[in-house]
């Protein structure tokens, strides 16, 4: 009994172990001077456990009495998550370490919020649900604050805990709601209580107040407003992760409490949801275009996308959620490519985040500028990148569901949206000449991560790498 | 109702052993004890600080790192105690698994000792 429940969450003890015991093993050996090898390492394993899980089948398997679920969804989520995470791990070791910031404990404490994360996604009961969060966003405030000297930096750190505490508290009152009217935490037992049709009136309540805690972490409007700030002040790589493992565990997470607990109750969340989503993509779209620091443009950029990605949510639907996973994935790829753009941006050796340094760019370094135009026009949903696809994904998604208004508010958005994307494009091809351009330092990891997103946007209009499939498979899981 | 009185026995005990003792140790105080004050025995005692001063001043993180890691320390006896008194109930399983949390904060503790954290200079 307790053995096969073991068995299934194997990738999560290995993976907690292995940060251990590196924890253990490099405090009591080379300290610091392992740091670069353990981020190598960690990276690796990730890419492991990643393999591993992809090809393991497709079974849903039940642990612990249903507090843990190992379906096609969590497999889905959690490949996305491990693989975004090892790719962040490799671009930052040159970023952290020419800055004295890559400690030993940086790569463990990724590892730790990972492990986090996969818990989150495979949670079935509420109880697995906080523990997983709780996980993921402690090692997540400690690296927000991994520059200790800086005080932006620690701000950052700060102001994530605080936030982030209040939005666990809110997410615990309604769980304690849930459980107090449906007299069980699992997911299987709240989704008997609730019933067909409009859920009771106290199941309701805290299904709001779990939404609200669950919005805070995905940053939707209108409790978005830490990530401007924590994404400014954290280390360019940190603010990479934030930008994307976190987000898809998140997601997934929110799919999951909404169809495996109130799945019969569509009616209750969907408004709920659809105005989280249209408040995150205007507010995304318009908050932009004033930003002159493209850390602070990128987090309202994630605003935007976690709005369109909601929508998918939003459709209650199964093709619903296979348009959220699939959109999820893509926006992860182009981010990625784009952060490793942002890390390699240097004046004399300084790191620069403002975003008239891209003045003229098209001359210095035209691979560069061509790779980061197509990322940009892919973000903002121009065809024929992937990045369109993944919009036309969720709006459709969103008009089968009958939300006709909130696909026609989509487009509007999108195209305010790609004003401020188009005038980074601007900038780099159009811009004055300026003096003092920025550092033309080879970093061929940066460079080639960058290409490749870039390349990925192209060339996967032809069948998106096939993730759509997988994505169908993985969202029929979730949704019976 | 005897019977039921009977049951709480042990708490009345308990009770006037406690009210007793405290007693006996504060009039021992009051009559044994060698009085002498002066303004900084009498002033309250507050972890090294002025009672009353400015909230806002500096002072030593050391005192939070020592402190939080008390509190680490100290909560996993609120997850020892409930399991020490179910002790005989819970399956090997359990018995297990408080063996696994034990070793996890053992690695934290070995951690934190070995980066120094525990060392006050």
């Amino acid at each position: 009994m307790i053995q096969a429940d073991l068995n299934i969450i194997l990738p999560e003890i290995i993976l907690s172990v292995y940060a251990m015991l590196a924890l253990i093993g490099a405090v009591y050996t080379s300290q610091d001077k392992a740091a670069a090898m353990l981020t190598y390492l960690t990276a690796i394993v990730f890419a492991l456990v990643a393999f591993w899980i992809a090809g393991a089948g497709q079974a849903t398997n039940i642990a612990f009495n249903g507090m843990f679920i190992d379906d096609g969804f969590s497999r889905f989520a959690k490949v996305t998550i491990l693989l975004s995470a090892a790719a962040v791990l490799v671009m930052s070791q040159d970023y952290m370490s020419r800055r004295g910031l890559l400690k030993f404990e940086y790569p463990i404490l990724i590892a730790l919020a990972v492990v986090g994360m996969m818990v989150m996604v495979s949670a079935g009961d509420l109880m697995s649900l906080y523990m997983g969060l709780e996980l993921q966003s402690l090692a997540l405030y400690v690296v927000a604050s991994f520059r200790r000297d800086s005080v932006k930096s620690t701000e950052a750190g700060m102001k994530y805990f605080v936030l982030g505490a209040l939005s666990s508290g809110l997410l615990l009152y309604g769980a304690s709601l849930i459980y107090g009217f449906a007299g069980t935490t699992t997911f299987s037992g709240i989704i008997d209580a609730a019933g067909h049709g409009p859920a009771p009136i106290g199941l309701l309540i805290g299904l709001v107040l779990v939404i609200s805690g669950l919005a805070f972490k995905i940053s939707a409007v209108p409790f978005h407003m830490w990530t401007p700030d924590v994404y400014e002040g954290s280390p360019t790589p940190v603010t990479a992760f934030f930008a994307t493992a976190p987000k898809v565990a998140a997601l997934a997470l929110f799919a999951r409490v909404m169809h495996d607990a109130f799945g019969h109750n569509v009616g209750d969340w969907q408004q709920v949801i659809a105005l989280l989503s249209v408040l995150s993509m205007f507010l995304g779209a318009i908050a932009a275009i004033g930003q002159t620091n493209i850390k602070r443009l990128m987090a309202y950029s994630s605003i935007a996308h976690m709005g369109f990605a909601m929508m998918g949510l939003a459709a209650g639907t199964a093709y619903g959620v296979q348009s959220m996973l699939v959109y999820v994935a893509i926006y992860v790829t182009m981010n990625i490519g784009t952060f490793a753009f942002i890390m390699s941006m240097e004046k004399d050796g300084q790191p620069v985040t403002d975003i008239s340094a891209l003045n003229m760019l098209s001359k210095t370094e035209p691979t560069k500028a061509i790779a980061m135009l197509v990322l940009l026009f892919s973000l903002a949903g121009v065809p024929p990148m992937v990045g369109f696809f993944g919009k036309l994904y969720v709006l459709r998604a969103a008009f089968d569901a009958g939300l006709v208004w909130l696909a026609i508010l989509g487009v509007i958005a999108s195209v305010i949206g790609a004003y401020y994307y188009l005038r980074l494009v601007y900038f780099m091809y159009f811009g004055e000449d300026q003096d003092d351009a920025l550092d033309r330092r080879s970093a061929p990891l940066l460079t080639s991560v960058l290409v490749a997103s870039a390349i990925i946007m192209v060339v996967g209009v032809v069948n998106l790498f096939g993730i759509e499939g997988a994505a169908q498979m993985a969202a029929a899981t979730l949704v019976n | 109702m005897d019977e039921m009185l009977r049951e709480y026995l042990p708490i009345l005990v308990f009770l006037a052993i406690a009210i007793g003792l405290g007693l006996v140790l504060i009039l021992a105080a009051v009559v044994v004890a060698v009085r002498n004050p002066d303004p900084e025995k009498i002033s309250a005692y507050e972890c090294g600080f002025n009672a009353f001063d400015d909230a806002r001043m500096k002072f030593d993180v050391r005192f939070y790192l020592v402190s939080i890691l008390f509190i680490i320390f100290d909560l996993e006896i609120a997850f020892l105690f409930p399991w020490a008194v179910a002790f005989k109930d819970v399956s090997m399983v359990g018995f297990w698994s408080m063996m696994v949390f034990l070793g996890v904060l053992t690695a934290g503790f070995a951690y934190e000792w070995k980066k120094g954290a525990l060392e006050w200079e």
